[in-house]
């Protein structure tokens, strides 16, 4: 990743606290490591996309960027200046550029405002100087851009008399209307149907191209997110595992953990069989993770080290980095199991395959 | 045929009047087969499934049909004078659990949370069987053994379990009579991908192992893919087409499953732009005249807007409730401008 970049991350970690009650200044602290450790960088007009599953702090990172949560170490550049500095006024400035579109459109947009005064809100907020009529033509552009093709039938209704699209096109109106140059989008088209959700998927692109916007693109359907995202970076329990271009992870996943995420995606094709899910158990609690590599308990190729010490970041090819000790390995041969390659000393047994052939449940007779 | 239903219509009344939930569908089922019922949010899969099972609200009325299992009617018996259902009948009360169970959508919310799990599990045996504590204890433990929750567990409460188990607990309930037919809504969508797969191969599995039939009612296309023998896609209460599911998927001949299917992204293959489909799904208080799907459809004419679709059957073997099935499936269908 270039120069050109917008966002760049290094070694941000956010740990939250756990309160314990009213004894808990006898114990030790105890902490959820949200985000441990990630490091990654957003060039301008790009999209990158964030994914992994519930709790491994896609969100947190998201929140982090845009400055609703402090970091505990690290630092966050944001066209050149670091954010965790920001005041009041700069603050504003900020956030101007930098706007959110969450996941729930039914509960991001204020029940009270009519869609204008919610398009409109962001510019009183940040003193745009404007008059009444430079409002209306900004607000009126910003609909527009959102694909709302006549807004002016949409301006005096309130979220309730609009559908779940319309809703996420006023959220996206409204973080347009600042003209900002970079959005982060958590989860923006998985409360959506099926239906709705490619054109709000397809208007988000055309805005990159249109605006020269970039994104962060959080969710949990890698399909989706290969769709929006120029670069992945794939999340399990706060650590960025893995990060290149789209394309790169899709096909040449390393990280042990990306290659179980990515087999079990289902895909819309009767024809394609199933890859089995190498993979043991469950996300553990983020409480007390486990020493070493986090991912080590459900790892196929993990070794004593790993259990041992945090795997370092690798770059096994050109903007490909991943965070684990067998990476080179891992990378030099795609296919191999890990006993061919020698590893997996440490693995777990996992779920696929589980039921054997020919085993009946007894206690069947007499229905 | 294990399941067979007939013309079914179901309405709800609300305050603003009906609401078309169901209308005039039919579908077949196999023994050991597996059914995709797709579609989108409101487009009726869920009423349907509540509709076979009979655990409709009291404002849903029946308005027609029937839904025969195992060669019986079990519906016409249930059904009052106005069209809703009487309660706890006898008849639809000897089938649940024993011959038809459900799965039922966000697992998280279907267990008491006052219950341990596996006094659940136990009620749901012991009411349909006349066994001890005790037997029922060793079934509980070998339905866990059989969907992967170690059995010291049994005894925990619904919020000591992680979604995937408390989504295995579900199937584990499901399965304790050894049903002929499982109905699971949304099984898998509010777990993460690696989970979902799992429940997924472990239905699978089980459902070979004991030739259970099942309806996988679901918004997700790609779910049912590589698990269902048939899909049934919805719209606005109707089902658009279905058929076998490579029938379905590669010979489409319905223009509402093309741009469902067209909307999806897949992670295999080439990146290929996704199409939308313009507009909203419509209210099915007043669902548009003739096809319900023509206000959204790229192909649609005149006759769409004047005439309900027929049901054709296609030379493929689906069934397609389209004017323009044939030409569709022949790719001669032009596009419309509008």
């Amino acid at each position: 990743m270039s120069e050109d970049a917008i966002l760049k991350l290094e070694n941000v970690k956010k740990y939250f606290e756990l309160k314990q009650g009213i004894l808990s200044f006898r114990q030790p602290s105890l902490y959820v490591k949200a985000v441990d450790d990630v490091s990654f960088s957003i060039d301008k007009g790009k999209i990158f996309g964030l994914v992994g599953e519930s709790g491994c702090g896609k969100t947190t990172i998201g929140r982090c960027i845009s400055r609703l949560e402090t970091i505990t170490d690290g630092k966050i550049e944001f066209m050149g200046r670091d954010i965790s500095g920001l005041q009041k006024k700069e603050l504003k400035q900020f956030r101007s550029n930098m706007q959110m579109i969450f996941q729930d459109p039914y509960e991001s947009l204020n029940p009270r405002l009519t869609v204008f005064q919610s398009v409109a809100d962001p510019l009183t907020v940040h003193e745009s100087g404007q008059s009444q009529g430079e409002r209306k033509d900004a607000v009126f552009k910003a609909l527009m851009d959102a694909g709302m093709k006549t807004p002016e039938e949409m301006i005096d209704r309130y979220p309730h008399e609009l559908s779940g699209g319309q809703r996420q096109r006023v959220a996206i109106a409204r973080a347009l209307v600042v003209n900002p140059k970079f959005i982060i989008a958590d989860e923006p088209v998985s409360m959506l149907d099926v239906s709705i959700r490619a054109g709000v998927m397809n208007l988000m692109l055309d805005l990159k191209e249109k605006y020269k916007i970039s994104y962060v693109f959080v969710t949990h359907d890698v399909a989706i997110a290969r769709y929006m995202s120029d670069d992945l970076g794939v999340m399990y329990l706060g650590d960025m595992v893995e990060t290149s271009e789209t394309d790169d992870v899709i096909m040449n996943p390393v990280h042990p953990y990306t290659r179980a995420l990515l087999a079990a995606v289902p895909i819309p094709d009767p024809d394609y069989e199933w890859e089995d899910v190498p993979i043991a158990g469950d996300i553990p609690s983020p409480i007390n993770l486990p020493k070493g590599c986090r991912f080590h308990p459900r790892c196929m190729y993990a070794m004593d080290i790993c259990k041992e010490k945090l795997p370092e970041r690798v770059e096994v090819s050109d903007g490909h980095f991943v965070n684990c000790f067998f990476a080179e390995e891992l990378y030099a041969s795609p296919v191999k199991t890990p006993k061919e390659l020698g590893l997996g000393s440490l693995s777990p047994e996992y779920m696929e395959g589980e039921l054997e052939e020919g085993e009946i449940l007894s206690g069947q007779d007499g229905e | 045929m294990l399941l067979d239903v007939k013309n079914l219509t179901v309405n709800f009344t609300i305050k603003d009047g009906m609401v078309h939930a169901v209308e005039n569908v039919s579908l077949q089922l196999d023994e050991g087969e597996t059914l995709g019922l797709v579609g989108e949010s409101g487009c009726g899969k869920t009423t349907l499934g509540y509709a076979i099972t009979q655990l409709l609200p009291d404002n849903a009325r029946i308005i027609g049909g029937k839904v025969m299992f195992k060669g019986k009617d079990i519906l016409t018996p249930s059904i009052k004078k106005n069209g809703s259902l009487e309660g706890y009948q006898a008849e639809i009360r000897s089938l649940r659990w024993n011959e038809i169970s459900m799965i039922f959508q966000g697992a998280m919310n279907a267990f008491n949370p006052v219950y341990t799990i596996g006094d659940q599990i136990d009620e749901a045996i012991r009411i349909h069987k006349d066994v001890t504590k005790e037997e029922s204890l060793e079934r509980i433990k070998e339905l866990y053994d059989l969907v992967g929750i170690p059995s010291d567990r049994i005894n925990n409460y619904p919020h000591e379990y992680s979604g995937g188990m408390r989504q295995r607990a579900m199937i584990a309930m499901a399965l304790v009579h050894n049903p002929s037919l499982i109905i699971a809504d949304e099984p898998t969508t509010a777990l993460d991908v690696i989970m979902q797969r799992r429940i997924l191969s472990e239905m699978n599995k089980i459902q070979k192992k004991f030739d259970t039939a099942m309806v996988i009612i679901t918004h997700d296309v790609s779910v049912v893919a590589n698990t269902a023998d048939k899909i049934a896609v919805m719209y606005a209460g109707m089902i658009m087409e279905q058929g076998k599911i490579g029938d379905v998927f590669k010979r489409t001949s319905n223009p509402y499953t093309e741009a469902l299917f067209a909307g999806f992204p897949n992670l295999r293959g080439e990146r290929k732009e996704l199409m939308s489909i313009p507009g909203d799904p419509p209210s099915l208080v007043n669902p548009p005249s003739g096809c319900h799907f023509h206000p959204r459809c790229r192909y649609a004419k005149s006759i769409c807007q004047e005439q309900d679709p027929p049901i054709q059957q296609m030379e493929t073997g689906q069934l397609s409730q389209c004017h323009f099935a044939k030409e569709l499936q022949a790719g001669t269908l032009r596009r419309e401008v509008r």
